[in-house]
């Protein structure tokens, strides 16, 4: 809604009305070289914010979707203890399945820690059962006081522990990211400001005029709304396109993994850059506006 | 007195020129913008403007006090008085630039403190005011800045019309000049153009012919005669006295000047 207010403002005002304000020097350049440099660095804030989110999501959707069952118990047990777990498991709603690992696999986890030739067999290593949730989750609580219960020496670890702080270190990354995207809008404003009064200053001669000839507030504020709107949607589309440019140019080492690799946007992400410019001219728009509208009220 | 033959002669003068020059009549041009112009929502009150006890100063002393005079309808005045005494001190006060320190200024039944900035910017565009010192947008030539008052209220007038005006006041071969290259007189006369060209009900006039040869002032004279006698409200700030002369000798003018911070309303002597 906004920016059809913007539009019809802009595109339905008439040209005239640009003409009356003598077209300025270093204002412009100012205004198009600020609102490019900062939408610029917005695009890499968007790239982060949207990255940090998707690993967030991945993280907590692969952590929260398994659990595993230690069973430490003396020897002659493991075996009746790990038969009895699976058999509660097999009863509990919300267990998708579950199934002991071999003591390959677990040779296989404990690997990079002891070397390849650990003998698993005869060391008193817990037994790990893995477990898959349905969607709709499983009482926890429940399930640990049943195993309680039924084999002593098993114990439930469903990952919150570990997940949590990993999830909340993406979901703060993505907070910091628009976080910077806010900053960046706002300095974006301030910029424009400090360069709107200038224009201003610099055109007091024919704001007086225009005043004395009956224009109204509106119509001379106006001409320099249009003006600085669109000096600011150029410059953001260029600095956008660039922006863009260079996320897509970043190496994408997918056998490296991690994170730097996922900072690119992916299908439609690639469109919201481009809400950018739309953004810093709406931003420009009241940033002139306020500054005009003010200074105008200052004159009689 | 010197001078007591003088208007007759230049009167005789003037309706030669303005016959060798094939002027075409001011009163036939705006008449023509008018009907271009107005929208006909327009009620004409019944005074134009008015001034109850009015006092200004810039901050210092007073320069204008219990100033009460009311500009009915169709009427002529000329504001003289020494330099510095307040002329256009008084003009500014008419068309709400400035605001009284005291008093009441009422323009169109409306108190000027009462109009919201959007409603004096209503009410110039019915006042045409020819400044002193004749501002005008310097990046735009001199036909645009003539139509100026029309462009920031999205009226448009002929281009036909707008060659008889910018004719009329001798300018049409510079319709395309900015006004830094313009001579004095040739900038009042854009002026004037630019007052008359939105068909306004009052014309203020502060020393038009302040940089203008007789010739010329006279058929300045002559187009504000003509237009009063359409009806519009004349204020013209002058110390010219042969101009007040020549203009009595047309239309009932009436003279007020300024003394002592007062303005009255001068005698027959003049
Ligand atoms: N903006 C202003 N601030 C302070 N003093 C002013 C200002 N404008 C005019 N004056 C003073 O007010 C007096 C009257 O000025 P003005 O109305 O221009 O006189 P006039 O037009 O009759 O020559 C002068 O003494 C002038 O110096
Ligand atoms: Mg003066």
């Amino acid at each position: 809604m906004i920016v059809k207010t913007v539009f019809t403002r802009l595109l339905g005002g008439d040209r005239q009305s640009d003409r009356v304000v003598p077209p300025s020097g270093h204002t412009a350049w100012l205004t198009s070289f600020t609102a490019g440099a900062m939408t610029f660095l917005a695009v890499f804030a968007l790239a982060l914010s949207l990255a940090a989110g998707r690993m967030a999501e991945r993280w907590s959707e692969a952590l929260a979707r398994t659990a595993t069952v230690r069973i430490s118990a003396p020897p002659e047990q493991l075996d009746l203890q790990t038969r009895v777990v699976l058999d509660v498991l097999a009863t509990t709603p919300g267990v998708e399945n579950a199934r002991a690992l071999s003591d390959e696999e677990q040779r296989k986890l404990l690997e990079p820690w002891f070397g390849p030739d650990l003998p698993v067999e005869a060391l008193p290593i817990p037994r790990l059962i893995e477990l898959t949730e349905a969607t709709d989750g499983y009482d926890a609580e429940g399930l640990r006081q049943r195993l309680a219960a039924e084999a002593p020496g098993a114990v439930l670890d469903d990952h919150t522990r570990w997940r949590r702080p990993l999830a909340s270190a993406a979901g703060r990354l993505r907070l910091l990211g628009i976080m910077s995207i806010v900053l960046i809008g706002g300095a974006t404003a301030a910029m424009i400001t400090l360069a709107a009064n200038a224009a201003l200053a610099a055109n007091a001669q024919v704001i007086e005029v225009l005043r004395l000839v009956g224009a109204r507030d509106s119509y001379i504020a106006r001409a320099f709304v249009r003006r600085f709107t669109i000096r600011a949607f150029g410059g953001a589309m260029a600095g956008a396109v660039a922006g863009m440019l260079c996320v897509l140019l970043l190496p994408s080492a997918e056998a490296a993994g991690g994170f730097l690799t996922g900072l690119g946007f992916t299908g439609f992400g690639w469109l919201l850059p481009l809400a950018l410019p739309v953004i810093a001219a709406i931003v420009a728009f009241f940033a002139t506006r306020r500054a005009a509208l003010k200074k105008l009220r200052g004159l009689t | 007195m010197c001078f007591r033959s003088k208007p007759v002669t230049y009167r005789i003068f003037t309706i030669r020129t303005a016959k060798a020059l094939k002027l075409p009549s001011i009163r036939a041009i705006v008449a023509a913008i008018s009907s271009e112009i107005r929208d006909g929502s327009e009620v004409r009150e019944r005074t134009v403007i008015s001034f109850e006890n009015v006092a200004y100063n810039y901050g210092g002393g007073e320069l204008l006090s219990e100033i009460s005079l009311r500009l009915a309808p169709g009427s002529f005045h000329f504001l003289t008085g020494p330099s510095g005494a307040g002329k256009s001190t008084f003009l500014k006060l008419c068309y709400a630039e400035l605001l009284p320190t005291a008093g009441h200024v009422t323009i169109f039944d409306r108190e000027v403190h009462s109009l919201s900035r959007d409603e004096v910017a209503q009410s110039r565009r019915r006042i045409g005011v020819v400044h002193q010192d004749c501002r005008f947008l310097d990046h735009l030539p001199l036909a645009a800045n003539v139509t100026l008052p029309l462009t920031v209220s999205n009226r448009e007038v002929s281009g036909q019309d707008l060659g008889d005006l910018l004719t009329w006041v001798g300018l049409r071969h510079l319709a395309d000049a900015v006004p830094p290259s313009l001579s004095g007189g040739e900038r009042q006369r854009a002026a004037l153009a630019r007052a008359v060209i939105v068909d306004p009900e009052v014309i203020l006039a502060d020393e038009p012919t302040g940089n203008l040869d007789w010739e010329m002032s006279l058929r300045l004279l002559t187009l504000l005669v003509e237009l009063n006698r359409m009806g519009k409200t004349i204020v013209v700030a002058t110390h010219d006295l042969n101009l007040i002369r020549q203009a009595k000798a047309q239309v009932p003018a009436r003279v007020l000047r300024i003394r002592n911070r007062r303005i009255q309303l001068a005698g027959a002597d003049l």
